[in-house]
Order: C-alpha cells, then structure tokens, then sequence
C-alpha cells in the first residue's frame, strides 16, 4: 500500500463521477488531437504535392478550383485552354519549366493525367516496374492506383469519361500498363498517368487522320507536336527567377483567355478560410476541457468533504501534512494522465474511423497512426489542468486538523 | 516506567485551565479514565497522543518527551509508538479491511505485527479483503483495534471504545484491548464514561473540572 495506490483507490471508489471527468477530459483532448492531426498531414501534404510547381496557368475561372484541379486532383478543371496560346506564354524567359496537363477522363474513379515525362520528375517518382510510356495509349500507374485496379504489367482497361465514375467508356482505345510507380506518398500515387495524344485520340471517332499516327511515338519532353486545334487543361509552371511572380501572372491575366494562379497563394487563402472553423472547433475543445478540470475540483472538493475523517486519521497514523497534499494532487494527475491517454486514443480513433469510412479523397491520405511530438504538449495541457484542479482541495488537506476531526 | 504525566495542564482560548492527575504506566497495565462529558477527559487523551501540546507539563512515552516534539517527528514518534482506538472506528471506505491496515503500515514503515496473525486473533481474518462496508459495527470496531495495535504500539488510547456497543460486545471489546496491550507489550489507556468497563480495568482515575 502506498500513496498512488490509496489514490487510485479513492478514484476507483466513485467509479461515476471519475468516469464522467475521465470522459469529458478525453473527449475535449482527442477533439484537439484530431484538429493538430489533420492539420499537419493536409499542410505536409499540400506543401509536398505542390513542391516545384510556382504557378498553374489554366482556362479562367476560379483560382482556388484550378489549383485544386490541377495541383491535387481533387476539384473539377476549370475548362480547357488552346494549346498555341499556352506554348505562346510557355516561350517567356521567365519561365524555367512547363509541364502540360490534359485532365478528363477517369478509370473507375481514379483520374487519368496527360502529360509529359517531367510530370514524372517533378514528383520524384520511381519506378517499382516497367518503364515510362512511349506510343499512345500507353499508360503508368501511380502505386495506389495500381492497387485498387488491381492491374499489372501489360494489363489493358477501359478509361472512362469525365472527372468521377459514371460516364461512357471510352471503348475503342484500350489503355495498356507498361509501368507501375513506386510508392512516393503524395498524390500522384493515385493517379493514371499517360501522354496528352493518348487523350486526345481517346476523344477522336476513329477516322483516317488518326490512324497515321496512332502508330507513332508520342513526344515524351515540353508540348506535343500539334496538327490542328488542340487542347489542354492547364499547365504547371516553373519560374526561372523571382521575376517571374510579379510579371507572369498579371501578363498572363490581363493578355491571354487564360488565368494564372499560385498554389501557394490560393491554399494560403483557403487555409484562411477553414481557419475560422479550426479556431470554433478549438475553442470549443479548450471550453470542454476547462469543464472537466471544474468536473475534476467540484469532485476533489466534495469528496474530501466526506474524506475530511479519512484525512484526519492518515496524519493520526502518521502523515505528514505533504503526504496529503501529495494524495489529492496525486490523484488528480492519475485522472488527468488517464484522461490524456484516452483523449489521444481516441483522437487517434476518430481520425482512423474517419479515414476508413470516408470516400472523400483529401481524407484517404490521412495517417491516424502518426504521432507528433505536439501530442506532449496535450498532455502536458491536461496535466496542468489537473494540477491546477486539485491546489483548492490540496490546500485544505493541508490544513487537517486531526484533534478537531477525530476527537468531535 | 513505560508511560508518565506529570502535571498536565491545558487550557482551551477564553476557558478555566483544566488540570490533569498524573499517571503512570508500566507494559501490560491497563487505566480507565472516568469522567462526564465536557469535563475534559477526550482533552487528557489529546495531550497522552501529542495531538494537542499541553499548556504546562510533559507526557513521557517510552523515554521521550512526547510533549516537546512537534511537526513532522511527532507525526511519525505518535505513528509508530501509538495505537489509536477512536470512538468511531473510521475506517478508510475506499479501502479493503486489509488495505486498512497495510496503510497504517506504510506510513511507519517497520515491521510491527503481520496483518493475517492479527486479523486472526481478532477474530476477523475472514473478512481480511471484504470491502469496510459490508461490516458489522462490531467488526468495524474490531478492525479499528486491529490497526491501532498494526505497528506493535508502546501505548493504547481508546476513546470511548464501547459507547455504541450492547453489553456483551463492550466486554469482548474490553477484553480484547487488554489482552492485546498484554502480548505486545504496551500500556492501555481507555477514557469513557461507560460505566460497564469499570467492571473489568480495576486501575481507575477521574478527570474532574475544579
């Protein structure tokens, strides 16, 4: 028998009002695990999916849909912008690298992107098989992709039209997998990716001109060779300099159909946006757990009301007075560290339940098993709120008087 | 002798001075304390465990002045040199019989008596990890004796020990509490106004307001 055990029983003692504060205090700590959670892995996520990409030119509209469209894969494209004008703009010194993007078709879901080889490289893909595609129809799969295809090498599938499932099937032109990409964490590992004549020929009624060259290989560097009035969605741009940020978007704002738009930018504005429902949401988790440490002292409080006999008789038996400042305070940091466990599990939990049963992409790339090291921080919040619960009940154990209480 | 007052007086803020007879104990002896209510005998008690410090006069226990210590060496000297019977047994409700008595164990941290032997002698080792409330009153007072006498105390005190007891629970009661202070060696002091103990502890004083 010791300290932590006299405590631990009195807390298993009122197994209701400890299971309520047990309650209330995990519940206010996992909602703000789940806010500290979600939002570093979407912020990791979103810095990571953009990396080297400094501007999206895309058909006008609205910035933020381009960039969602374009740069995660998650919204519609703004519609599509013709192919000389873009290698027109594409032609400024400013400009570093340009990777076309062709966006429109899906295979069961999972979109399929065309483009040109430095896609590839400006997301540090690897292959885990095959190689990159060399003639139309030739595709590769991000690592997720091939998974849920459950496609291999040399396998031939149907794409389909439009962003989400439930349009036509583009049924003439079969793609064929000739490379499947390593794992890379971000977003391109549930992509289908291809090269932009692919795409183009797809939408084609099968006529003369095409079967010329459907033959040929497709180009594999900058924009591909175009005999008529093509289209692209948009394109991915490096800027050579920093010049590049001031002059490119207002040149190709105000002189071109097209808009430029900065992911940097256009995710700054949208985080702005969600912030204000982040700060209600922790607002709320904060006023919850200040609940549970009043939940905490009334509970100290009332019971060492009735313990006021059981203090007395523990400094009869030999206590000193810190003995039972140590058992109170004690006790409530045993509530409050069990509170913190739980409230991360089941911060954790959520987030897992969340994951598992969500369709919404930007949530399938959460990780609920990843623990920050802020996650201290909340239970060092929890502890401190414990503590500061029990110094009331704490400072009037202190002042025990045993002759008064026993002896009455 | 193993316990000696001499000259006791205490006196609580705006009241007379009680003074208090002096008494001594060897190991074994047992002494009733007698007095009515309100004629300060709860207070003598108080003074003999040094939860009260006495205006004049000292308590000696075992060779130490128990009357001069203060603070933390006299919550630890009272701790494991005596053995409290309350009036009420106030036992720990968050606590097993057993744990009742282990915790009075840890705060002193000697050996003393083992838990099983006494909870044995007391009649009471079938309850050993019963919760305290399932207990009778009987029992109750039984287990309060058994964690008065856990760290083989030089020294009983029982307040009142048999005033919410029937006849024969007081005589097995008083009984047990010398036959206790005999095997471990200590002296007893019991203060009532029960007139039944008288019966059974022949070495009487009285406490009196003058």
């Amino acid at each position: 028998m010791n300290l932590v055990k006299l405590s631990w029983k009195y807390l298993t003692f009122r197994p209701l009002s400890t299971g309520l504060n047990l309650l209330l205090l995990a519940f206010g700590l996992s909602i703000i695990t789940v806010l500290l959670l979600v939002q570093d892995q979407l912020e990791k996520k979103i810095t990571q999916d953009a990396a080297g990409i400094d501007l999206v030119v895309g058909a006008k509209g609205s910035p933020l849909q381009l960039i969602l469209s374009s740069v995660y894969h998650v919204d519609f494209p703004t519609g599509n912008i013709n192919m000389e004008e873009a290698m027109r703009i594409s032609s400024s010194r400013l400009i570093k690298q340009v990777i076309p993007l062709a966006l429109g078709d899906n295979v069961q879901g999972l979109r399929v992107v065309g483009t040109n080889h430095d896609f590839l490289s400006l997301n540090q893909a690897e292959f885990a098989s095959g190689k990159p595609w060399e003639y139309p129809f030739e595709v590769i799969l991000g690592a997720e992709s091939a998974r849920l295809l459950k496609l291999q090498l040399g396998d031939s599938f149907l794409g389909s039209h439009g962003i989400s499932v439930g349009s036509h099937d583009h049924e003439q032109h079969p793609f064929k997998v000739t490379g499947i990409l390593a794992p890379t964490g971000k977003g391109i590992d549930r992509l289908v990716l291809t090269s932009i004549e692919s795409l183009w020929y797809t939408h084609e009624e099968a006529d003369s001109t095409l079967s010329s060259t459907i033959n040929l290989p497709v180009s594999t560097q900058g924009f591909p060779p175009a005999g008529q009035d093509r289209e692209v969605t948009s394109l991915l741009i490096q800027f050579r300099n920093p010049m590049g940020a001031i002059q490119l978007p207002r040149m190709i704002n105000s002189g071109t159909s097209m808009q430029a738009a900065s992911p940097a930018f256009e995710m700054a504005r949208l985080f702005e946006l969600l912030g204000i429902g982040v700060k209600v949401l922790q607002g709320l988790a904060i006023v919850v757990i200040l609940i549970a440490g009043l939940g905490i002292f009334i509970a100290l409080y009332n019971s060492l009301k009735e313990r006021k006999y059981d203090l007395a008789l523990l400094r009869a038996l030999g206590a000193s007075r810190m003995q039972l400042v140590a058992l109170v305070v004690m006790e409530s940091i045993l509530l409050t560290t069990l509170g913190a466990g739980l409230g991360l599990l089941m911060g954790h939990g959520l987030l897992a339940v969340l994951v598992a049963f969500t369709t919404e992409e930007a949530f399938s790339v959460l990780q609920p098993w990843v623990f920050l090291p802020q996650e201290g921080l909340i239970i060092g919040y929890a502890l401190a709120v414990g503590f500061l619960a029990s110094l009331l009940p704490a400072w009037s154990a202190y002042q025990t008087s045993i002759a008064k209480q026993l002896t009455k | 002798m193993l316990v000696q007052t001499k000259s006791l007086s205490f006196s609580y803020p705006g009241q007379e001075t009680l003074t208090f007879p002096d008494i001594s104990l060897a190991a074994g002896e047992a002494l009733l304390v007698l007095g009515k209510s309100g004629s300060g005998k709860t207070t003598f008690l108080n003074l003999l465990s040094g939860l009260l410090p006495p205006k004049h006069g000292q308590v000696i226990l075992d060779g130490t002045i128990l009357s001069e210590l203060r603070g933390q060496r006299l919550d630890q000297f009272r701790a494991s040199h005596l053995g409290i019977v309350f009036q009420k047994p106030h036992l720990i409700a968050a606590l097993s019989v057993k744990e009742n008595l282990e915790i009075a164990r840890y705060f002193v941290k000697t050996k003393g008596n083992p838990i099983p032997s006494l909870l044995q002698e007391l009649g009471i080792e079938d309850k050993a990890k019963a919760s305290v409330a399932t207990l009778s009153e009987g029992e109750a007072q039984r287990v309060s004796i058994a964690r008065a006498l856990v760290n083989s105390p030089k020294l009983i005190l029982a307040d009142e020990p048999t005033s919410s007891l029937d006849d024969e629970h007081a005589e097995i009661v008083i009984h047990l509490l010398k036959e206790q202070a005999i095997t471990v060696g200590a002296a007893l002091v019991i203060v009532t106004h029960d007139q039944r103990v008288k019966a059974s502890i022949s070495n009487i004083v009285e406490v009196k307001r003058r």
